[in-house]
């Protein structure tokens, strides 16, 4: 059978392997913020690499059918929005804008430390959103008046 | 000390190689190299929260540019005037040092902070925000305001990407 689009039958094998663990881990990271190293920014990363294993491996077409340019775009908005409701909330419960306002719960456990975690959730979705929109255009959205020919001559 | 003055030189290295080669694989490869030595660098510093992020930021930005500049040579650049630029540089290196001599002997001594406001974060994070990870606790309770702006800047940097490179609505 004739591949398509993408890498070697290896490559896409393997990848269906860890692009699942890749992506565990992403959410690991993203939901244990307050409590080990790590948070939205880094797991959203994380999370935007494990797509991009998929496109690499399996060509564009493929893995732009499971998450398609709108959702990503939804997802970014989404992310921003409920970033910026969590900051509204603090001044509409208790009146200090980015105050935070849920109960704190106790220490060290994964229930705890008010609207961080929520904190973390929407910049996990910005950023892995954003990283993976920046992705997709510098890779796969080519100028029509490309400088190819600049390219050949050198 | 010794281990950061290795890292420090291997990161110059790295990033004198990456502006002198002419192949842009190999310079991006080097590129990688000077991430790697900085992420090294804040493990050694004991702040694994930077060295998460900045790995991980290192991995894709080397992706999007090994994906966004294989195959792509650069023509060579004709330089008018090189002994100009070269004076210019040499005068911006020699007061930057200068200043930054005086500047940072002014500083409080390594490790040994005097400020105000950190002091308070350090003690008091844990029982204002009840977050276990003072990190996250500084930027998403205290400093919420950077961390919107953060956001924002991202959001714009994606939005300027998007609009550079997009192909509907191009005029041919």
């Amino acid at each position: 059978m004739r591949q398509e689009s993408g890498m070697t039958l290896i490559v896409k094998r393997i990848t269906r392997i860890t692009v699942s663990l890749i992506f565990l881990f992403g959410i690991y990271i993203v939901l244990h913020g307050h409590l080990t190293p790590g948070g939205g920014f880094a797991g959203g990363v994380i999370i935007a690499l494990s797509f991009i294993h998929l496109v690499l491996a399996f060509g564009k077409k493929v893995a732009l059918k499971r998450i398609s340019e709108a959702t990503i775009s939804a997802f970014e908005s989404i992310g921003g929005v409920f970033f910026w409701s969590i900051a509204l909330g603090g001044l509409l419960f208790s009146g200090v804008y980015f105050l935070n306002f849920l109960p704190k719960g106790e220490a060290f456990s994964l229930f705890s430390a008010g609207t961080i975690v929520f904190c973390n959730i929407a910049i996990f979705l910005k950023v892995g959103a954003g990283l993976f929109a920046i992705f997709v255009a510098l890779a796969f959205l080519r100028m029509p008046d490309d400088p190819k020919e600049g390219g050949k001559a050198a | 000390m010794l281990e950061h003055h290795v890292i420090i030189l291997l990161m110059i290295a790295g990033a004198i190689v990456a502006m002198e080669l002419e192949d842009m694989l190999s310079s991006v490869i080097a590129l990688g190299a000077v991430g790697i030595g900085l992420t090294l660098e804040f493990l050694l510093l004991r702040a694994p929260d930077l060295a998460i992020t900045q790995l991980v930021v290192e991995i894709l930005s080397l992706i999007i540019l090994i994906r966004a500049t294989v195959g792509v040579k650069l023509p060579p650049e004709k330089v008018k005037g090189r002994i100009g630029y070269f004076l210019f540089a040499v005068v911006f290196v020699v007061a930057f040092l200068v200043f930054s001599y005086r500047a940072l002997g002014a500083l409080p001594a390594f490790g040994a902070p005097v400020m105000k406001m950190g002091s308070l974060y350090v003690k008091e994070a844990l029982a204002r925000t009840g977050a276990a990870n003072i990190v996250s606790a500084i930027i998403l309770d205290f400093r919420g305001y950077d961390t919107l702006g953060e956001a924002t800047i991202l959001f714009t940097s994606v939005i300027g990407v998007l609009a550079i490179v997009r192909k509907v609505g191009r005029k041919q």
